[in-house]
């Protein structure tokens, strides 16, 4: 990388620094859910390696005190962005009571906080995408300069609420911006299968949408697109359709093994080009990152992963009565 | 509760009057504008309510539901969406997370069914799923019921699809007055309400309708008309039916008991128990098809409560169980179930 671009994108070096930190935590947060997995801690994972650095990198674009975001499962780059701790993704990861997502209730990634506007998320894919619509459409409503930001699979891609949650947005001009994170697999089936065109983003010509395609690897070239697009949508100029390209470095969740499907030298070569990585290498060539702070980093982040992982560990679960509760308001 | 007959026909778009005992005068409204009605004051009221659904707009809706509230509130609240019937659902909820009243309209019930997903996996499961963080305030109304030449895919009775889920309300009314109190509920309510509206009542059912403005409690079944002989359970428009069934049958000294359902998902378990208990003979009709209807889900809470207050085997009045109604004039009036086919279950049971 050359020059300094990060400043150009009108980015302090602060700015990437904790841009970068919070894509580090979301790794390390990652990992150690695997190792939790594996000791039998945790019955579920379902991983953002790979996808940290579009995941943070978007959220940055963003007026994360105002803007809404519906993240999908695999966000834990988006949801960190947005407010969520180490200690709530912990919480989560062991279905305990206090876990601000749903007390419980769903499965890890399946995100939602209403205090930092994440939008409650499900199972069935794809349904978050006109949850978004609505509430750009709500922003429009009230005269709210809010963006709607949702995220997705590239396999999600081919299900009906995309196209109309799209097409929805655009005839009404909202201010929506849906990033199709595509990671080249739908558990195990190629992108070559999911889609016969080149790019995901192709699709926006069809709503009558800008569509972008950027490297999700480089989340300075993320950052700018949706700081575009953000423009755009708080100038009343309607919604845009990011594509951000990475690669899935785990297999797809702690139930499957991608072997069966994908051969090792192709992961490897992925792993060369983790965005994390790179970004690293960015704010350290351009002498934005110490090695003493990194190191400094690193120690804090397991730290606070320490913390959060014992006291999600013994915290209380809910009571088996609570399972009656909410299921109307009154 | 008070309770009012149907009008005799009268012009079907004008609002008339008819005097009450008070001297004053009374609105009579159709069904069909006491959707309008009611739909009209929520707007008034708050700002967070808006309409979105397929022709709502400018066209005023297909049944003409909508008439006049785009003249009244503008294209921004009363809103013509394309045509997929997912998004408005899916747009709807999004909307009612972030704090407005959406009323999203399916143009006929039988098209809800591309909505499915986001009804069942995303409204009904929005406050639960996020443990009371997130809520989803959303209305959905839909006009179902056949007798209207609609055939397979304009007849259907849909409700039985939603009526297992935990966190959603079905509400089917079966009069106008019902219909503006139900409905300014839905829309006030906390949960997402499917309001189910049967077209054949659109036009042929009118009574007086109230100016002011009330609401009727959702989750409380109604009793429309007070007997000692036989119960009749049903909803929706069959309501209509029986009620003119049995002022036939109370000449023939049948004095027939009759309750409406009104929310058919969660049921008022306790007006079901109360009504059954009271006769000991039970007819329940729907309009579904037969098999796996509501009404069998009636039947079982009588039979787990009731069953030493009856007098006789409960009985079903119901759709045949083919795929849906045809279109061909006499095998639809097969199909539907109507003052006939009533009257004479009703006779049955009494004679049982
Ligand atoms: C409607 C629906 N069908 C199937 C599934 C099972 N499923 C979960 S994730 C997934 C693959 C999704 O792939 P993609 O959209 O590319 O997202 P990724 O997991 O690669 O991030 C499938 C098939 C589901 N959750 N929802
Ligand atoms: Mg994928």
């Amino acid at each position: 990388m050359s020059g300094n671009r990060h400043q150009s994108l009108g980015l302090s070096n602060e700015d990437v620094i904790e841009m970068y930190r919070v894509m580090l935590l979301a790794r390390r947060i990652d990992e150690r859910m695997w190792l939790l997995n594996r000791s039998g801690k945790i019955p579920f994972v379902v991983s953002c390696q790979g996808q940290e650095a579009q995941q943070v990198a978007a959220s940055f674009a963003l007026n994360r005190s105002e803007d809404y975001a519906a993240p999908y499962y695999r966000d834990v780059g988006v949801v960190l962005s947005f407010g969520m701790t180490a200690k709530d993704l912990m919480l989560q990861a062991y279905a305990k009571a206090d876990d601000p997502n749903s007390g419980g209730r769903q499965m890890p990634g399946h995100f939602g906080q209403k205090k930092n506007r994440m939008l409650s998320g499900s199972s069935p894919v794809t349904t978050q995408v006109p949850h978004a619509v609505g509430i750009g459409l709500a922003a429009k409503m009230e005269n709210k300069s809010i963006v709607s930001f949702v995220t997705l699979g590239e396999g999600s891609s081919n299900q009906g609420d995309f196209h109309e949650g799209l097409n929805f947005a655009a005839v009404q001009k909202l201010p929506v911006i849906t990033m199709v994170e595509n990671n080249q697999y739908a558990i195990s089936v190629p992108l070559n299968k999911q889609v016969a065109c080149k790019n995901i983003s192709d699709r926006a010509i069809g709503y009558g949408m800008p569509g972008i395609t950027v490297d999700g690897n480089d989340p300075l070239a993320v950052y700018e697109a949706v700081k575009q697009a953000a423009d755009r949508a708080r100038n009343g100029e309607g919604p845009t359709l990011i594509e951000a390209v990475s690669y899935r470095l785990t297999p797809h969740s702690s139930d499957d093994d991608d072997r069966s499907y994908r051969n090792r030298e192709e992961v490897e070569e992925a792993k060369e080009k983790d965005g994390l990585l790179s970004f690293k290498t960015y704010l350290q060539e351009q002498q934005v990152l110490t090695d003493e702070r990194l190191e400094q980093m690193e120690q804090e982040i397991k730290e606070e992963i320490n913390q959060a992982t014992d006291y999600a560990e013994n915290a209380a679960y809910a009571s088996p009565e609570s399972i009656y509760d909410f299921v109307y308001g009154n | 509760m008070q309770k009012m007959q149907p009008m005799p026909a009268q012009n079907q778009f004008m609002t008339s009057y008819m005097e009450t005992k008070g001297g004053e005068m009374m609105p009579v409204l159709s069904y069909i504008q006491a959707v309008t009605k009611a739909l009209q004051e929520e707007m008034e009221r708050d700002e967070k309510v808006f309409v979105l659904g397929e022709d709502v707009g400018v066209r005023g809706g297909v049944f003409r539901a909508t008439d006049g509230l785009y003249q009244q509130f503008g294209e921004s609240r009363v809103i013509d969406t394309p045509l997929a019937e997912s998004a408005i659902a899916g747009v709807g909820i999004g909307a009612a997370m972030y704090g407005m009243r959406p009323v999203a309209e399916m143009q006929f019930a039988d098209f809800i069914l591309p909505a499915v997903n986001q009804i069942i996996s995303e409204a009904a499961k929005m406050r639960y799923r996020s443990n009371n963080d997130w809520t989803c305030p959303i209305t959905i109304r839909a006009p179902y019921g056949g007798g209207v030449h609609g055939a397979l895919y304009h007849s259907q009775s849909i409700e039985a699809i939603f009526a297992n889920q935990p966190g959603l309300k079905i509400v089917m009314p079966s009069s106008p007055y019902d219909v503006k109190g139900l409905l300014k509920a839905a829309i006030r309510d906390n949960d997402p309400v499917l309001f189910l509206e049967h077209k054949r009542a659109y036009r042929s059912i009118k009574e007086e309708v109230p100016d002011t403005d009330y609401t009727l409690p959702i989750g409380k079944a109604d009793v429309k008309r007070e007997g000692s002989d036989i119960t009749v359970i049903t909803y929706g428009l069959c309501v209509q039916w029986a009620i003119k069934a049995a002022e036939n049958l109370a000449a023939e000294g049948i004095d027939v008991h009759i309750l409406d359902l009104r929310t058919i998902y969660p049921l008022d378990q306790e007006a079901i128990k109360q009504a059954a208990s009271k006769t000991g003979k039970v007819l329940l009709i729907t309009e579904d098809n037969k098999e796996g209807s509501i009404i069998g889900e009636v039947a079982a809470i009588i039979s787990e409560h009731c069953l030493f207050d009856l007098d006789a085997p409960i009985k079903r009045l119901a759709g045949p169980d083919v795929p849906s109604m045809p279109y061909a004039p006499p095998l639809e009036k097969e199909f539907m179930i109507n003052q006939d086919k009533i009257e004479a279950a009703m006779r049955d049971l009494a004679e049982f």
